[in-house]
């Protein structure tokens, strides 16, 4: 009984790094913009948010350094795709490149640093409750945080008018732009707040999650949230269910191997890429399933005027 | 065919033989010359330090592995002065790079290279071949040469000691081991770790996950939850990170160091830290060139040598149970103490070495299977 309260909590916090990382890219894609690069935004602010927190010893600066990390890191491809129209993927793989080499580089002396002790979490009186307590009211408050976040991301885009906007510019941004919205700049605070959201992940990837810095710690987290969009088919509540359905997968291969369950090790670790390609076969064989959600200009450059 | 053409083919033929020549002319001279240097080499030492180059598989501020070869080189640095001079490169990748590498190492004059991974030992071989007046030592390898041996430290020695602590501190009576890749050296030192515990706690488990990677802090983590959440509250690692320990550390349990001292990673969790002091090796190998005493072999140093310690015991753990290291460890010293001694039982049921039976080291680099205690199967592929 136990054993499984511990699994949801353990796949609870694993979720919630790919889903603050997607429930980011899924604004700019809302907005029309695919950022490849999320992967090297996100070890560029893991890195930062790990400096801050040696350096100053809090975890909320660190979130902070992270968010502006990605922030500045997504400012710069936005300018770069959405002003001087670079193609938007062959930018975001070199941005991706990029932050894994840099963060690489600018890492060296922070490999053999610690933090302080990490500080535990429980909601007063829930945290005690048997079963639930363990399973749901014991986590950091991150976990919570990026539940709200794809509440109040589904009330933006479905019910209030900024969020109706973004979306217009993401199906037709040259009916926005008749109507005299200037599409260029929301898809730039799109693409902005989509990188300070994936760099809020890697913070809590490096500060929360595996306290520590090394090259390469996203191991392909990036990815899994750029994969995660789709397989939403845009949708917020959709995009946390499937964060924690590969953050439990990662988590049960664990428990099973532990458990002794006679399955090949190297087939359990790659569960969760089979689980990503499969569920992109299948949203695929459904266009019209897929083109409801889908932004029609997603992909596409702006030009004004043409 | 045209005369033109087959006119062309016996041109073509008689250049492919004039080549060939040469290249077998060029390749008998290289050999000439290369056999005075050798020679030569003794005496030459004496004016000019020795070159000394290591080629590391991670970065040298990994915490783990890598670290602990580099400690190694300094305490060559310190030992012999400037009688040599040492280089290193970090990082290597296991594969064609390394070749690359070394063989640059080699054209910069090294006379002594260390491979400190088991993944460059065909690329070494080759080199090898070809650098008859350069020494190779090669960590964890099977392989040897003329100029080619190998040298590996009984790291099961440190997870026995390791287990006689987590054996006396664990509550649950389950411990936890994340292993990286199911190679007969990991799952040995899975199974000294238990019979270690066992050895002070016969009632002990062991649950075992694989992140079948060496260096992948996230997954070693998550791997290390995982066997928390199953209630193991003293974990372990081959692994070469210090995930494990932060995890622990996170959780409220205990855990160790594996390769290098990490208690600064986990004051409350750190239990102990099974260290590699390559020290004492890479000296003696350093020597061996300077005397021009080195012989081809394979060397395989434990406690006795001075290779493999326990270090930072915590306060936490008992001092009855430090006591029985230091005795474990001075009958590791003096031959008193065996590990490896019958009767010992596989989790299978199957009586794998009789009582009194001492394993010989052919018996301990083929162990492929779980010893009583640990439970699962090893992963096979099959």
């Amino acid at each position: 009984m136990d054993t499984w309260a511990l699994l949801i909590a353990a796949t609870l916090n694993a979720g919630t790094v790919l889903a603050i990382a997607a429930l980011g890219l899924l604004v700019n894609e809302r907005a029309g913009v695919v950022n490849l690069g999320a992967e090297g935004l996100m070890l560029v602010a893991a890195l930062a948010g790990f400096a801050t927190a040696v350096h100053t010893g809090s975890d909320w600066l660190a979130f902070g350094a992270g968010a502006l990390a990605g922030a500045a890191l997504a400012a710069v491809f936005g300018v770069l795709v959405i002003w001087l129209n670079t193609n938007q993927y062959a930018s975001g793989l070199a941005l991706s490149l990029f932050g894994a080499g840099f963060s690489a580089f600018a890492g060296i002396r922070y490999t053999q640093e610690k933090l302080a002790s990490r500080p535990h979490f429980e909601i007063p009186g829930l945290a005690d409750l048997p079963f639930v307590g363990p399973a749901l009211f014991r986590q950091h408050p991150m976990v919570y945080a990026a539940m709200l976040l794809s509440v109040a991301l589904a009330w933006f885009l479905y019910r209030s008018r900024a969020g109706l906007v973004l979306r217009a510019v993401g199906e037709s941004p040259e009916s926005a732009h008749a109507l005299g919205y200037p599409v260029r700049r929301i898809r730039l605070a799109a693409v902005v707040v989509g990188g300070a959201l994936c760099g809020v992940a890697g913070a809590y990837l490096s500060v929360v999650y595996t306290p520590l810095w090394v090259e390469g710690m996203v191991a392909g987290k990036g990815w899994i949230a750029l994969a995660l969009t789709t397989f939403a088919t845009w949708r917020p509540a959709r995009v946390l269910l499937g964060a924690y359905l590969f953050g439990g997968v990662t988590m049960l291969q664990f428990q099973l191997q532990g458990e002794g369950v006679q399955i090949p090790s190297q087939l359990l670790t790659m569960l969760p890429y089979l689980a990503t390609v499969l569920v992109l076969v299948l949203i695929s064989r459904n266009p019209t399933w897929i083109r409801v959600n889908m932004p029609a200009s997603l992909g596409k450059p702006f030009f004004p005027g043409s | 065919m045209t005369i033109a053409s087959k006119r062309s083919l016996i041109r073509l033929a008689g250049w492919t033989a004039l080549a060939a020549a040469a290249a077998l002319a060029g390749c008998g001279k290289k050999e000439e010359a290369a056999a005075p240097a050798t020679a030569a080499s003794g005496t030459v030492t004496k004016a000019e330090p020795l070159k000394v180059a290591f080629a590391y598989v991670g970065p040298v501020g990994d915490a783990g592995w890598s670290y602990a070869h580099d400690a190694g080189r300094k305490a060559v640095e310190a030992e012999f002065g400037d009688r040599v001079q040492t280089s290193f490169v970090e990082s290597v990748p296991e594969g064609a790079d390394a070749e690359r590498v070394i063989r640059d190492m080699v054209g910069q004059g090294n006379k002594l290279v260390f491979g400190t991974t088991f993944g460059y030992m065909d690329y070494m071989l080759k080199v090898a071949a070809d650098s008859k007046d350069v020494r190779f030592e090669h960590a964890t390898g099977y392989k040897t040469a003329e100029n080619m041996r190998t040298y590996d430290s009984r790291t099961y020695e440190g997870a026995y000691l390791a287990g006689v602590i987590a054996g006396r501190m664990t509550k649950t009576g389950t411990l936890g081991v994340v292993g990286s890749v199911p190679i007969p050296e990991v799952i040995r030192n899975i199974n000294s770790f238990t019979l270690g515990a066992q050895s002070v706690n016969p009632k002990v488990k062991t649950r075992v996950v694989w992140v079948n990677k060496w260096f992948d802090p996230p997954s070693e983590g998550d791997g290390a939850q995982g066997l928390i959440n199953q209630g193991a509250d003293v974990l372990f690692q081959n692994t070469d990170s210090s995930a494990v320990l932060q995890t622990a550390e996170k959780a409220g349990k205990f855990a160790f160091g594996w390769d290098s001292d990490m208690s600064k990673f986990g004051p409350n969790a750190h239990l102990a830290s099974s260290v590699i002091n390559w020290g004492p090796y890479y000296k003696k190998a350093v020597k061996d060139v300077l005397d021009g005493t080195w012989k081809t072999g394979a060397a395989w140093w434990g406690v006795k040598e001075g290779a493999i310690d326990i270090v930072s015991i915590s306060d936490k753990v008992p001092a009855q149970t430090k006591e029985q290291i230091e005795k474990v460890k001075a009958g590791l010293k003096d031959g008193s103490f065996v590990i490896w001694k019958g009767p010992i039982v596989s989790n299978e049921g199957k009586e794998v070495l009789k009582k009194d039976e001492v394993a010989d080291d052919k018996f301990l680099t083929g162990i492929n299977f779980y010893v009583k205690g640990v439970e699962g199967k090893v992963p096979t592929g099959k």
